[in-house]
């Protein structure tokens, strides 16, 4: 076991070296850089542009250098010295922009998962054992709703709920006043009080796709002769299902793992603006437009590291689950 | 109504099982009535579909839905009282007192019918712990204790593996502990070696009648092999379409039959224990030397890298020879290679070493391990294949006439009105009505749909049918009739067979010479009557000797060969 944990960490290095090389190669492809968008920007607000400012900038940027430079130096910076760049339009080294976001990307990732998990469990196994019921039915037909409607419609919908009939301040993690305030306990009340408006709405979707999920592996598994043989040991019902046919369906709640940050960042970038979150995905966002581009290229390839940690956390708990995985 | 007699656990009397489906109503079960003993084996016989695995498990109330149980009383013993279990509520704390605790259950497939994320020891355990107040050590210490009854070594570090790590028998042993955890006074075995190969079934069906024995139980065995009922049965009821036909001591049901269909039940299930009659075989019956049509020279396939201990040799060294109009018997249990022997010769598994030499038609010799792809094409057209599972070998969404007819398409050899007339005469050549043809594979039973396999087999008119397990997942009367279909087609188009099974009883009837595979060697080959009767290997003489005699007047199996497997 130890040796195959080793063996996977040996392989994330050169896969993320790959992604690294990938992610900066993107962020240059389209024409021009951060200074050709800053020039264009100030021409645009009538601002005189110093030709020669502009070749001091350039020099000291490096972006004469060619492509494999500038990507060497990056990534030696970081290798060697935890230094991602320097962001050009907040103008201050992108480790200490990136950090905080991060963090509370990590934060609301986590508590989604969660959200996710504790809702779509119960709801997918009784949906499966009490398949076409009314219950299942209802269910499903919310299910569908999650699926279909669009994150960022959600998040206006219960904004407005939340501020025209709750009286809370929307849109971020904390209300004003406590924005700038050290931690308190009324501080972690405050941001309790504004999380679960985006909890619900990233975990909507991931609720609904698991319930169906589950649903089906779960109708597979219920008419399994093991399934039988634990009936016809004379175990009460509701143990037959929780011990034998709802662990072995439960294989892709693990894997949902892997697959909700990486759905966190990409997918819910536009709910992330709208609920106004100080989350990875709007400052990315900003980022790329700008050409802001080692700022874009560490978020990126750090998002790719927590990829793929997740995934090995997930590949890894799936092997404790399953002993079938374990042996092979 | 009377009570049952003394020595009687459980009575079921006029039972009736429906099924509500969307649009009718299906009597699964009418009327059945029958009585388990104290100590005795009750063998309820029938072919698929008869109901006898509805009928078991209704004696647990484990019947799934939308099955119930709508008439009829079940009256388990309980000291001198009788609890009519049909009245039970199925999720109430009596039923589960019942299930485990005084009727066990063992059933068919013992790949799929233990949990394989838990142990085997946790799995048994936990049936221990149900119904005992044993704590964790001692339930362990019983657990171990049974899985030594059941003959599992090293049973005390056995507890920890999982199903996965257990070969067929092993789990089907495991299965046979559990369903013994609670002690129970009725065992129900439902086909417990259907999947098993023929020497473990031998092994497995001795357990359970040995247990039987020791601990008094009643036991209800459900199969649908005449033979395996002869061996172990005490009275027997044989069902069909839900009803039981005929009931009796099994001595009475086997000489003195009154219903036809258990008469016919036996007859083909007798047919099968000897060689068709009334053929010669076709190497004898020329004057002059024969040209084998299909010789194979030292065959082999290895999987995985050559000369690594981890290397299996699925095949080693095959010889023979197919003689035209000659069926070859390739006989062997799973994991021997003659499946993969079969595919060898087709080349769909490419060979590691030796030779495969086909004589065609104007009689020049192909090398057929050295054919480049098309030059394949062409052997394969005169070599063709019968697969085993007439459920999964016919494309659902094709109909009967684009299934038989898509070999001639893919060889662009007909078309059209010709494609149609050509279709409906292999179908006519199977037994199959033409009419049939623009149905769905669906609309067809088994056999039937064996029959159209069959017909596309024959479609590009082969020399060579390389038929694997062609019978296996047919009932013993549509199985002769599907034998003597081949034997039929096989005279009027002088095909030759090779007949892979593991089926001794259907080879020795099919075959005119026999191959006896055993871990990738074919240890033994000869005429099919001589094997049969008078092997000379060690291994042939364990195989043919456990393999049941469908009559209890000479019970085979109670004096067999054991075949102890030299160390390699």
């Amino acid at each position: 076991m130890l040796g195959y944990i080793f063996k996977r960490v040996l392989y994330m290095i050169p896969t993320l070296f790959g992604m690294s090389l990938i992610s900066f190669l993107i962020i240059q492809l389209p024409p021009g850089d951060y200074l050709t968008s800053m020039i264009a920007t100030m021409s645009d607000s009538g601002q005189a542009v110093d030709p020669a400012q502009i070749e001091r900038l350039k020099e000291i940027y490096g972006f004469d250098d060619p492509f494999y430079i500038q990507y060497l130096k990056w990534i030696w910076g970081i290798v060697s010295r935890g230094d991602f760049g320097h962001s050009f339009e907040w103008n201050q080294p992108v480790s200490g922009l990136i950090w905080g976001r991060m963090g509370s990307t990590l934060v609301i990732s986590l508590l989604s998962l969660l959200f996710v998990w504790i809702v779509a469990l119960p709801i997918g196994i009784y949906s499966a054992v009490r398949r076409h019921s009314i219950g299942d039915h209802v269910f499903t037909f919310f299910g569908f709703i999650g699926l279909a409607v669009p994150n960022f419609i959600l998040a206006l919908v219960l904004m407005y709920f939340a501020y025209r009939y709750l009286g809370q301040s929307v849109g971020g993690l904390n209300s004003p006043e406590y924005a700038e305030a050290p931690w308190s306990l009324a501080k972690v009340g405050d941001f309790l009080a504004h999380l679960w408006i985006p909890i619900i709405i990233i975990g909507a979707s991931g609720t609904a796709a698991l319930i169906r999920v589950l649903r089906a592996n779960l109708t597979d598994e219920l008419h399994k002769p093991y399934v039988i043989t634990a009936r016809a040991k004379g175990l009460p019902e509701y143990k037959v299902i929780l011990k034998y046919p709802v662990r072995i369906a439960l294989n892709p709640f693990v894997s949902a793992i892997g697959w909700v940050l990486p759905h966190l960042v990409s997918g819910v970038t536009i709910t992330a603006i709208v609920l106004n979150l100080p989350t990875a995905g709007p400052l990315l966002f900003r980022a790329l437009v700008s050409q802001d581009m080692y700022l874009a290229g560490s978020f990126i390839l750090l998002l790719s590291a927590l990829t793929l940690v997740g995934m090995l956390l997930s590949d890894l708990l799936l092997a404790l689950l399953d002993p079938r995985i374990r042996f092979n | 109504m009377t009570d049952p007699a003394e020595d009687v656990v459980l009575s079921v009397e006029n039972l009736s099982i429906d099924f509500r489906l969307r649009t009718h109503i299906l009597h699964a079960v009418e009327n059945v009535s029958f009585e388990l003993k104290r100590g005795q084996t009750l063998c309820l016989v029938g072919e698929s579909g008869s109901g006898k695995s509805v009928t078991a498990r209704s004696l647990l109330q484990i019947v799934d839905r939308p099955g119930s149980i709508v008439g009829g009383r079940i009256l388990l013993r309980t000291g001198g009282e009788f609890t009519d279990i049909a009245r039970l509520d199925p999720d109430g704390q009596a039923m589960r007192a019942i299930r485990g605790r005084r009727i066990g259950l063992i059933f068919q497939e013992p790949m799929s019918s233990l949990s394989p994320v838990h142990t085997i020891g946790s799995q048994i355990i936990e049936a221990v712990r149900l119904h005992s107040d044993l704590d964790k050590r001692a339930a362990r210490a019983k657990t171990v204790e049974l899985l030594r009854q059941v003959e599992i070594p090293n049973p005390d570090q056995m507890a920890d593996r999982y199903t996965f790590e257990f070969s067929g028998g092993m789990r089907q042993r495991a299965m046979i502990a559990m369903a013994l955890a609670g002690n129970p006074d009725i065992l129900i075995a439902d086909e417990p070696t259907t999947a098993l190969d023929v020497t473990t079934q031998g092994e497995i069906l001795d357990l359970i009648k040995r247990l039987q024995v020791e601990r008094g139980m009643a036991m209800l065995l459900i199969t649908h092999d005449m033979g395996i009922v002869a061996e172990v049965a005490d009275d027997v009821a044989v069902m069909r379409f839900g009803r039981i036909v005929e009931r009796g001591p099994v001595d009475a049901i086997y000489h003195d039959a009154q219903h036809p269909y258990t008469r016919q039940l036996l007859a083909s299930t007798v047919k099968l224990t000897r060689h068709v009659e009334g053929r010669v075989p076709a190497v004898a019956a020329s004057s002059q030397p024969l040209q084998p049509i299909l010789s194979v020279r030292n065959l082999g396939k290895t999987f995985g890298w050559h000369g690594k201990t981890n290397s299996l040799r699925a095949v080693d060294d095959a010889n023979f020879d197919l003689y035209p109009g000659e069926n070859l018997g390739i006989v062997g249990e799973s994991g021997s290679g003659k499946t993969t022997l079969g595919r060898l010769i087709l080349r769909t598994v490419e060979p590691t070493t030796g030779s495969v030499i086909y004589r065609d038609k104007i009689g020049g010799e192909v090398e057929v391990t050295s054919l480049t792809k098309k030059e394949l094409r062409g052997f394969h057209r005169e070599v063709r294949l019968v697969f085993q599972d007439p459920f999964a070998s016919l494309n659902p969404r094709m109909t009967v006439k684009d299934v038989i007819g898509d070999p001639l398409i893919v060889n662009g050899l007909a078309k059209g009105k010709a494609l149609e007339e050509r279709v409906a005469e292999l179908m006519r050549l199977v037994g199959l009505d033409p009419m049939g043809m623009e149905r769905y594979p669906h609309a067809f039973s088994g056999g039937q749909r064996q029959r159209i396999g069959i017909a596309r087999a024959l479609a590009l008119d082969p020399r060579i049918i390389i038929a694997d397990e062609a019978t296996s997942a047919l009932d013993v009367s549509i199985r002769s009739q599907i034998l003597d279909l081949l034997l039929d087609i096989k005279k009027r188009l002088n095909l030759s067979f090779i007949f892979i099974s593991h089926d001794i009883s259907v080879v020795r009837y099919f075959c005119d010479r026999v191959a006896v595979m055993h871990r990738g060697k074919i240890v033994e080959l000869g005429e099919a009557e001589q094997i049969c009767t008078a092997p000379q290997e060690a291994y042939t003489k364990s195989l043919i000797s456990a393999v049941p005699n469908p009559d209890p007047r000479d019970k085979r199996m109670l004096h067999r060969h054991r075949f102890v497997a030299p160390v390699s």
